[in-house]
């Protein structure tokens, strides 16, 4: 998968999540809880979305690191290679 | 057409599912509804064939009309009313109906130009931003109206005319205010006992059985509700009439502005895992359209979590007819004193805003120390 291919996914499962939230314009560095306005239960769906269309498994421990949707991306990215 | 809350007069059917001579069974969703609460898909509730679809697409009809005839397994002889029992009936119903003297300005709102296509998002977002659809012009194919010539045409700023959900927020909690005598309470609950056990039962769990706080204050408030059940009901009619299940409504926030309280029915029931699962679905739903009518019509009491937020607590408006709703501000660490030592422990706020023609403070303060009792032994939940 290129990294083209992950951020697409990402973006995907954002947009079923908050598909109101104008990822159009989302800064991929800034923090998505703010951004988008994702609350804890958007964020667990966001955590499902990524285990079920990229087999990724995120445990609660790392969350507090994945702030922006270039943590996401790259964490995602990590954990695929490690495969 | 299903009622879906005390507010609501009319509806507009957008979108039938099914067809003359489908089968179908109870619990599949018929038709989509456009309502002041948005988009709402209908279940029905027998099993049988489809025999007619009465009420055609964009059109609005008060509650309680027919939208279409079914036949029923071993049902024989006609289902579908003569012309002339259809007279009668209406007739016969007219003076009782509830039929709104004016069309809500809201369903005018959502109906769109004769014969222009428009998408079902863009008729969503529509309602929700209080478009006009006969004033937008549609750049999807064929001319139709798509998402983003809405959002062209939505509201500049905050301060444009309130929307169909603003306007029927403004309706029930004006009527809450003006109706429902309201006592408050407020206690402080710590919950460091609660967390801990649920970093423990998350740890080894995948990621979608993961529960989140929100699960164990749900589960504690329903649990409680099943023994103080003068909070789980509603007020009708100048009497009480209580839930026979505990169907927790839960408030949701929309991103667009407005909230729902969706069901979570028989939230007294079944593993926490379920009830997450149940929890996860409906705030997902609630947030992207997809929400049944019968999780609009069967909410009891009110559970609202502005933790997110990060304030320390709420008081709430009771959504009529409920007569209670119970609050939770943020989980944060505070100093506590446990066991005559000062520690730093994570604690929520409780509140219960409660109607005071059915309960009384007394009764309210022990139903908070039931959910607090129950919070502090979690394996119990």
């Amino acid at each position: 998968m290129t990294h083209v291919d992950v951020k697409a996914a990402i973006l995907n499962i954002l947009d079923e999540v908050a598909p109101d939230a104008g990822l159009d314009e989302l800064d991929e560095t800034a923090d998505l809880r703010e951004e988008l306005d994702i609350d804890s239960m958007d964020f667990l769906n966001i955590v499902v979305g990524i285990h079920e269309a990229l087999a990724v498994e995120i445990p609660e421990k790392d969350y507090p690191e994945l702030v922006s949707l270039q943590n996401l991306v790259g964490y995602v990215e990590q954990k695929l290679a490690a495969k | 057409m299903p009622s879906l809350g005390a507010d609501m007069d009319a509806g507009t059917l957008i979108e039938w599912l099914v067809a003359p001579g489908d089968e179908v069974k109870r619990g599949d969703i018929v038709a989509v509804v456009e309502t002041q609460k948005g988009a709402i898909d209908v279940e029905i509730y027998e099993s049988g064939t489809v025999v007619e679809l009465v009420v055609p697409v964009d059109t609005e009809v008060p509650v309680g009309t027919v939208l279409a005839y079914l036949r029923i397994p071993g049902e024989v002889g006609p289902v579908v009313p003569t012309e002339e029992e259809r007279v009668a009936t209406s007739a016969a119903e007219s003076p009782n109906a509830e039929v709104p003297a004016q069309v809500p300005a809201s369903t005018a709102l959502v109906a769109g130009p004769p014969g222009t296509r428009v998408a079902p998002r863009a008729r969503k977002l529509a309602a929700k931003l209080g478009v006009d659809l006969s004033t937008v012009e549609g750049t999807g194919p064929g001319g139709s109206v798509i998402g983003e010539d809405v959002e062209r045409a939505g509201p500049a700023s905050p301060a444009a005319p309130a929307s169909g959900m603003r306007g029927a927020i403004a309706a029930a909690m004006a009527r809450s205010k003006r109706e429902i005598p309201h006592y408050y309470l407020a206690h402080t609950i710590d919950l460091e006992p609660a967390l801990v056990w649920l970093e423990t039962t998350n740890a080894p769990r995948p990621v979608t059985e993961r529960l989140l706080p929100i699960a164990l204050l749900v589960r504690a408030v329903a649990l409680a509700l099943s023994k103080y059940p003068e909070f789980s009901g509603w007020y009708k009619d100048g009497r009480f009439v209580p839930s026979p299940g505990v169907h927790i409504g839960l408030a949701v926030s929309l991103r667009r502005g407005g909230l729902v309280n969706p069901a979570l029915h028989d939230a007294d029931r079944g593993t926490l895992g379920e009830l997450m699962v149940k929890i996860r679905d409906v705030t997902k739903r609630a947030r992207s359209g997809g929400l049944r009518a019968s999780e609009f019509a069967d909410a009891s009491t009110t559970v609202t979590s502005l933790g997110d937020q990060g304030v320390d607590g709420v008081f709430g408006v009771i959504h009529p007819p409920q007569v209670a709703i119970v609050g939770f501000g943020a989980i944060s660490v505070r100093p506590w004193v446990v066991g005559g030592r000062v520690m730093p422990r994570r604690l929520v706020q409780l509140s219960l805003a409660a109607d005071h023609r059915v309960s009384d403070g007394h009764r309210g303060g022990r139903f908070a120390h039931e959910i607090t009792n129950l919070l502090s032994q979690p394996e119990t939940l």
